[in-house]
């Protein structure tokens, strides 16, 4: 048998309970990730990745709550932990980055003091032990001279900077897996290449996994190995990266892929898919996608939705692929 | 931060000319001072000598700066009522209104933070229903109503402690103490008690509002993706940021608590300062109204200085300037 | 970011096929009230103490202003379950005789007359500033928000003290109970413009940029006509909050002032004034004279506090 994946999400399902009835933001979502692996998580917003990414870290504001599934790591589950347990897992095993750098950090505390403390939260050293770690990392995420940026207050450095300091928090008890939530998003243009870079150029070295969750499908062909693209809470297509950019199965994905500008694309006009995502109390039956999709046909428009099935070198969650496979197993 | 200083002093100084100005136009204008100052027998030509006496026939902004020089020097003029100099009876006065106001703001510090502190933390828990629904009273229920209601309970129906006065007092030279007595303790207090529950509810509020405000930020969020101990996240991080907003509104608070004893001091007979406006106002004696208005305001831009400067001493951000490092 | 809380959205969703009382139901500030049992009993109770106030000469078993109804053979009857009470005076009766439960009801009834025309007049005076202030920036809005900060500096009891001393002082001696409650009205009203004035110049601010408001002004409409069109309605919600809230406050306000006896006359007594004669027969016994009015005005402070808290968390969705 082979060694376990460091990451298993099994039909995992988030539930808001509203006074307008429960809300699904996360439908059943299940995938691998292996060790040392850059997953892409893409879709607009409300798809339900970021929450797919604080489930994972056991983070889900009140009233959100994991109804269904499992989260295992390292063969060892973990999404029904006790809040104690939990809190040994984030920063040790799994670390994580948010969107803002401007409002990631405490401006009460200096750098420093927000690096030692999170490396003597995991490990038992001096303080002064610390201290020498905290400028190894910052050393490491390039940060110019550290032995004086270690005593300055966030607000004194740059949004790039303080992306590059939150980086180096998540990685300063050097976790096996990093869940990066849209970390280019709130920065400059052309600082947003340098901080996935420096992401991807890390955990290489570190042989850490890293879970991309984003709305831009252009860093993560520059970045992942495998994508899973969701839509309304559910994964409708996942499979290696350079499969799912250059031949997209569902029809969701490929508007996705329309909607990106090649280099020495002749077309004058991107493709845009029409509509928007649904409200979660307005998912349509079916396949969620169905309003917009190109292709729809009348299966599409009845329950139940359609699962994930084998659709070339991905799978898709298409009852185009479904249908295939159903007629030839009848035939 | 120099800069920010002297900002503040100059801020702190218009506020200071303008209620000069109101209590000048109440000192001058409201009433006729020299009716108030002689007898029914007196002659119209002594009426007119006093009047030229006072200056209350020169030109009205040199009377303003006349008056603004006085207070200075703390010279209030003479009290209708009492036909003795304002400041005299003001300084009599002070310590027991001082002494009440800060045991009080005391009091609801050192109990209502950490009891915001808990609420703000543990919003589920019973402990908290019963904090909040206590301070809905607190905040509900006028102050002499409270005091009332324990002098009734404590002097009435079970004689433990005085309802009214300050007990056996300590003259120090300057100062008039009822800290060294036992009988000046005990008068202390349902008046204490009194004045600091309306406060105590203020904070106890603000501070568990900012508490849960802060525990909902990206960084306090971060820092619990980290994993940070539970302790860590809510004091060293969450408790930290939420006190810089309450220094400067307890501040103002505790302020307000020496003109809330105006309310305390009628209902238990504090003899302070707030007794002594209050029988002005009754009376009509505009010399002390005025130089009660002055002090008071006066003890506020203290306050907000002081407040200030904890401010630029907590938050970083105002210490040190972005392009400090560089 | 992720979309979880769509029921605010239908809030302000403009339909017109529904009528408002349809519309009224479907609404987050129904919905709340419906499932707040507090926000019911407050309102109850609110309701209750307004009917008390407006009905008091019907309602009234006695009318305490009537000397002929008083006399002072029953004066410091105890409540009627208590030994030596008597069933014509339920709650007891004071030193002059009169009935402990009508002078509530008529003390009410000032209390919340004073209250509620103290709020109106600091209302109007608040949004009128802050819309002016607002709108018309430069030197008048500096001139405002400086009167307001200095205002602020000084607690809402201190400045209504201050203007009721002057006032009466300008006035003289001879004043009616009607002169005087219009002073108090006036203090209290004066004493607490400034929150009126804040909330509203600050929605003035942000609507005065927004493209329609800059396209009316292209079109030629008066200024003041596009803030009173556009900008008030926008600002009504905060200015109910604080109403709400501010109507606690001048009650409380109004009774501190009529019990620290500043300007009130005793003939026609508020709730604050019963307090403070019935505060000197607290020694001697005969509490219910103090207890049952105080009683009241802690019920009514409380009840209207608690529908301000309740209003100010249905109108405001995120701090739910």
């Amino acid at each position: 048998m082979a060694k376990p994946p460091l990451l298993s999400v099994q039909d995992l399902v988030v539930e808001f309970p509203t006074r307008r009835g429960t809300l699904t933001a996360v439908d059943r979502v299940s995938f691998d990730l292996a060790e040392g692996e850059i997953l892409g998580v893409v879709g607009e917003s409300g798809a339900g990745k970021s929450l797919t990414g604080s489930a994972i870290i056991g983070l889900l504001e009140p009233p959100g709550r994991i109804a269904e599934g499992s989260v295992h790591l390292e063969g060892q589950r973990i999404d029904n932990l006790s809040g104690e347990a939990m809190r040994h897992i984030r920063g040790d095993k799994i670390g994580m980055i948010f969107q803002d750098p401007l409002t990631s950090l405490n401006p009460l505390l200096t750098i420093g003091q927000q690096l030692t403390e999170t490396i003597r939260t995991h490990r038992p050293i001096s303080q002064s032990k610390a201290r020498a770690r905290a400028l190894d990392l910052l050393n490491e995420v390039g940060i110019p001279a550290p032995e004086r940026r270690i005593d300055h207050y966030p607000h004194q450095l740059s949004g790039g900077m303080r992306q590059r300091i939150v980086i180096s928090l998540a990685l300063a008890a050097e976790p096996r897996l990093v869940i990066a939530d849209e970390p280019t998003t709130a920065l400059d243009v052309s600082i947003q290449a340098q901080i996935t870079s420096l992401l991807k150029r890390l955990c290489r070295e570190h042989g850490t996994a890293v879970i991309l969750i984003t709305h831009d499908m252009g860093v993560i062909a520059e970045t992942a190995e495998r994508v899973a693209v969701m839509y309304a809470g559910r994964v409708v297509e996942i499979g290696p990266v350079r499969d799912v950019v250059k031949a997209a199965r569902h029809p969701y994905t490929k508007g996705l892929m329309g909607a990106i500008p090649k280099v020495g694309d002749s077309l004058d006009r991107l493709t845009q898919i029409r509509g928007s995502m649904p409200r979660l109390t307005n998912i349509p039956t079916g396949c969620a996608f169905n309003p917009r999709c190109s292709e729809v046909f009348d299966r599409c428009r009845a329950a139940p939705r359609p699962e994930l099935v084998t659709a070339g070198t991905t799978r898709a969650a298409c009852w185009l692929y479904a249908q295939e496979r159903e007629e030839t197993a009848n035939g | 931060m120099l800069a920010f200083i002297l900002r503040r002093l100059g801020q702190a100084a218009i506020v200071m000319m303008a209620v000069a100005l109101l209590a000048f136009v109440m000192f001058r204008f409201v009433g006729d001072p020299v009716n108030q100052m002689v007898g029914i027998e007196t002659s119209m030509e002594e009426r007119e000598q006093l009047r030229e006496r006072l200056g209350l026939n020169d030109p009205p902004v040199e009377q303003f700066f006349r008056f603004v020089w006085n207070a200075i020097h703390f010279d209030f003029g003479i009290s209708y009522q009492f036909k003795a100099p304002v400041s005299e009876l003001l300084a009599s006065r002070l310590p027991a209104t001082l002494e009440l106001s800060i045991i009080s703001a005391i009091l609801a510090l050192v109990i209502g933070v950490p009891m915001g502190v808990y609420a703000g933390l543990r919003r589920e828990a019973w402990l908290s229903r019963i904090f909040l629904t206590v301070s809905l009273l607190g905040i509900a229920l006028p102050t002499f109503l409270i005091g009332i209601l324990l002098i009734y309970v404590f002097s009435v129906l079970l004689g433990w402690l005085p309802s009214f006065g300050r007990g056996q007092t300590v003259d120090l030279g300057f100062w008039t103490t009822g800290l060294l007595t036992l009988s000046g303790i005990k008068s202390l207090i349902l008046p204490a008690i009194t004045l600091a529950l309306f406060q105590l509810t203020l904070i106890m509020r603000l501070v568990r509002a900012e508490m849960m405000e802060v525990l909902r930020t990206d960084f306090i969020k971060f820092a619990k993706a980290r994993g940070l101990a539970p302790r860590a996240v809510n004091f060293g991080h969450a408790l930290k940021n939420a006190l810089v907003p309450v220094i400067t509104i307890t501040g103002l608070q505790l302020g307000s608590v020496i003109a809330f004893a105006i309310i305390t001091e009628t209902v238990f007979q504090w003899p302070g300062m707030g007794l002594l406006f209050l029988q002005a106002v009754q009376n009509v004696d505009i010399p002390i109204m005025s130089a009660y208005l002055l002090l008071i305001a006066f003890l506020f831009v203290l306050i907000n200085l002081g407040v200030d400067l904890l401010y630029f001493a907590v938050d970083p951000r105002l210490r040190i300037g972005r392009a400090g490092g560089h | 970011m992720t979309d979880i809380a769509p029921s605010n959205a239908p809030q302000g969703a403009p339909s017109g096929t529904k009528g408002w009382w349809a519309r009224f139901k479907d609404s987050d500030v129904y919905y709340s009230f419906r499932r707040s049992w507090l926000a019911q009993v407050s309102a109850v109770v609110t309701l209750i103490f307004l009917i008390m106030a407006v009905f008091a000469p019907i309602l009234a078993p006695f009318n305490p202003y009537d000397l002929a109804q008083i006399s002072l053979m029953d004066s410091l009857i105890p409540p009627v379950w208590v030994e030596g009470g008597e069933t014509r005076f339920l709650l007891g009766t004071d030193d002059q005789g009169r009935d402990i439960l009508s002078t509530i009801m008529y003390g009410a009834r000032i209390s919340i007359f004073v209250g509620l025309a103290s709020v109106i007049f600091a209302g109007t005076l608040g949004v009128s500033l802050g819309l002016l202030s607002g709108y018309l920036g430069g030197a008048i809005d500096a001139f405002i928000m400086r009167l307001a900060d200095i205002q602020l500096t000084f607690p809402a009891i201190l400045i209504a003290l201050l203007i009721d001393g002057i006032a009466s002082a300008l006035i003289g001696g001879s004043e009616s109970a009607m002169v005087s409650y219009v002073v108090l009205t006036l203090s209290i009203g004066l004493a607490s413009w400034v929150q009126f004035a804040r909330t509203v110049r600050g929605s003035t601010l942000v609507e005065k940029n927004k493209e329609y408001v800059q396209a009316a002004r292209i079109i030629g409409r008066h200024p003041l006509a596009i803030m009173i069109r556009h900008v008030l309605p926008n600002v009504m919600g905060p200015v109910l909050v604080i109403a709400t809230i501010n109507l606690a406050l001048a009650i409380i306000l109004e009774a501190t002032l009529s019990f620290l006896g500043v300007g009130v006359p005793v003939t026609e007594p508020s709730l604050g004034t019963l307090i403070r004669v019935g505060n000197d027969f607290l020694f001697s016994g005969e509490w219910w004279i103090t207890f049952f009015p105080g009683l009241a005005l802690a019920v009514l402070a409380l009840a209207v506090n608690l529908l301000g808290d309740w209003l100010r968390d249905a109108l405001n969705p995120r701090l739910r």
